[in-house]
């Protein structure tokens, strides 16, 4: 009886709470059709409207904060001065400490003064990297998509040669090939770089020299170099600052493997590749923070560079420019 | 001052040619409708007479000289769309002044209002447009317009105002006009000579 009473009340509880459902339910349709629909469409724009600007000002502030890091670490690796990178083997083979927050290797050099100033080199060497080979990229890509066709076949060939060859072994050759040491590493991320972006802007390039108002303003008067400069190129600034960012961590992943393996800068720079080589013979031996913070410090860096770009993509949205 | 194709032949593949041998003749100042069933070549036509296209044979004169590449050119050509004539990226005052600097007051015929000029094509409808695109080729070196499915995308109402505008400009200057349509009305509407495509393909 008494569980059977239970069951009964519990059913009954049930049932007053689907009825109060229900009540709200038919409340709201027959609300509906007085304010409901307008009052819906217009809360859902103002929403959509703040998470794209607050999608945009992110983005913006990302921007900021990522360009305020990479200034930082750069001015820090000119700044520290050479107290860190003698030798003391006094200090050998330290323990990460509050002294010094990463240890200090073999030979009794502070592994954050190492890092810091190896980090600004390998930003050096990407932006310079990077920011010639972004250029090379456009110079091609441009002249491949409005040049004669013979120039298109030759700068296509050249790119599927480039892109053919595995990437780290052609950067070996090339960087062996133009002296090795900091010029051989320079010109060897330069030279394998530009293929992509070049690819990119050379096919926006033809899409936009199909465009019918590329034609109308040659009926109106306007020379090629008018053309050119007013309707092409800005619309190539996106792709081109987007693939300019985005070849940064690129060319800094290179520069270190490629010091990694010995074939990059000279053995006495801090380059973060070097520590990394140095570190690989201790590490077995449990000076684990030779590797590691070093390590971490470039992947933070390349993925902050990384996220860089995408902002960058975002802010240049043409579908979210007008806000 | 005759706009004229002389035995002008094309084909966009090379077995298969789209006009064989074709003339064709408009004076200044006078109106022809030219229709046809899709795809005959009439906006082949249009392109050709525009300078948009070369002849492969034959040729283009306006008042017996070829007609110029370089420069303004007197013939100027209209799209079906206008969307797609204008650079996406630009303000329309950007557009317009790409060819001329009109003053307000021919701005107001055509119908334009000036806060338009500060907008993106993306703030526009395609009537809108359609109207700066047709102030645009009205630049007054102009000598000859063409209009090539100026208005099919758009409402009666619309259409009947770029209309009305546009021939009042081209009477007022003397212009040529070649209006490409597929409407028997319009092209009786606007014009003093229709001409059917297959007959000039034919003679």
């Amino acid at each position: 009886m008494h569980i059977e009473g239970g069951s009964h009340a519990h059913a009954h509880a049930v049932e007053h709470a689907a009825g109060a459902g229900a009540g709200v339910g038919a409340g709201e349709l027959a609300l509906g059709p007085g304010v409901g629909p307008d009052a819906v469409i217009g809360a859902g724009r103002r929403f959509a409207l703040l998470g794209n600007i607050n999608r945009r000002k992110l983005a913006a502030i990302l921007t900021v904060i990522i360009l305020a890091i990479i200034l930082t670490v750069s001015v820090a690796g000119v700044l520290l001065g050479d107290k860190g990178l003698t030798a003391d083997f006094s200090q050998k083979a330290l323990a990460p400490s509050r002294e010094h927050p990463f240890g200090t290797d073999l030979l009794g050099r502070d592994v954050a003064t190492r890092t810091i100033k190896g980090l600004a080199l390998s930003l050096f060497v990407g932006v310079s990297a990077s920011a010639v080979s972004a250029v090379l990229a456009v110079i091609v890509g441009v002249c491949a998509a409005l040049g004669r066709g013979w120039l298109d076949h030759a700068v296509n060939w050249l790119i599927d040669l480039t892109m053919g060859i595995p990437h780290t072994i052609l950067l070996i050759l090339i960087s062996i090939a133009a002296g090795r040491g900091w010029r051989g590493l320079l010109i060897g991320v330069i030279v394998t770089h530009w293929t992509g972006l070049a690819r990119i802007i050379r096919a926006e390039v033809l899409q936009l020299r199909s465009q019918h108002y590329i034609a109308v303003a040659g009926k109106l008067g306007r020379s090629r170099w008018w053309v050119m400069t007013r309707h092409i190129l800005p619309h190539l600034v996106p792709q081109f600052l987007v693939g300019l960012i985005l070849l940064f961590p690129h060319a800094i992943m290179h520069e270190s493997g490629l010091t990694f393996l010995g074939f990059g800068m000279p053995p006495e720079q801090p380059a973060i590749g070097i520590i990394l080589s140095e570190a690989m013979r201790s590490l077995s031996s449990g000076m684990w923070w030779l590797a590691f913070f070093p390590g971490l410090a470039l992947v933070i860096l390349v993925l902050l560079i990384d996220k860089l770009g995408e902002c960058v993509k975002l802010l240049f949205n043409p579908h979210s420019a007008q806000e | 001052m005759h706009l004229s194709a002389q035995n002008v032949s094309f084909g966009y593949r090379r077995e298969r040619r789209v006009l064989n041998g074709l003339d064709f003749c408009i004076r200044a100042g006078e109106r022809v409708a030219l229709t046809g069933p899709s795809g005959c070549g009439k906006s082949t036509l249009s392109q050709l007479l525009a300078g948009y296209l070369r002849p492969q044979s034959g040729q283009v004169t306006l008042g017996g000289d070829a007609l110029p590449h370089a420069g303004y050119s007197p013939v100027q050509l209209i799209y079906q769309h206008p969307e797609r004539a204008i650079n996406p990226r630009w303000r329309l005052r950007r557009t317009l002044h790409e060819s001329w600097h009109p003053d307000a007051q021919f701005l107001d015929t055509m119908g334009i209002a000036p806060e338009w000029l500060e907008r993106y094509p993306v703030e526009l409808s395609g009537g809108e447009i359609q109207r700066f695109c047709i102030a645009r080729a009205l630049a007054p070196q102009t000598r000859f317009l063409i209009a090539d499915e100026m208005t099919t995308m758009l409402d009666m109402v619309t259409q009947a105002q770029i209309w009305e505008c546009v021939l009042e400009q081209v009477t007022a200057r003397g212009l040529g006009l070649l209006v490409v349509t597929h409407s028997e009305g319009l092209a009786r509407r606007t014009c003093d000579r229709v001409v059917d495509f297959r007959e000039l393909t034919a003679g």
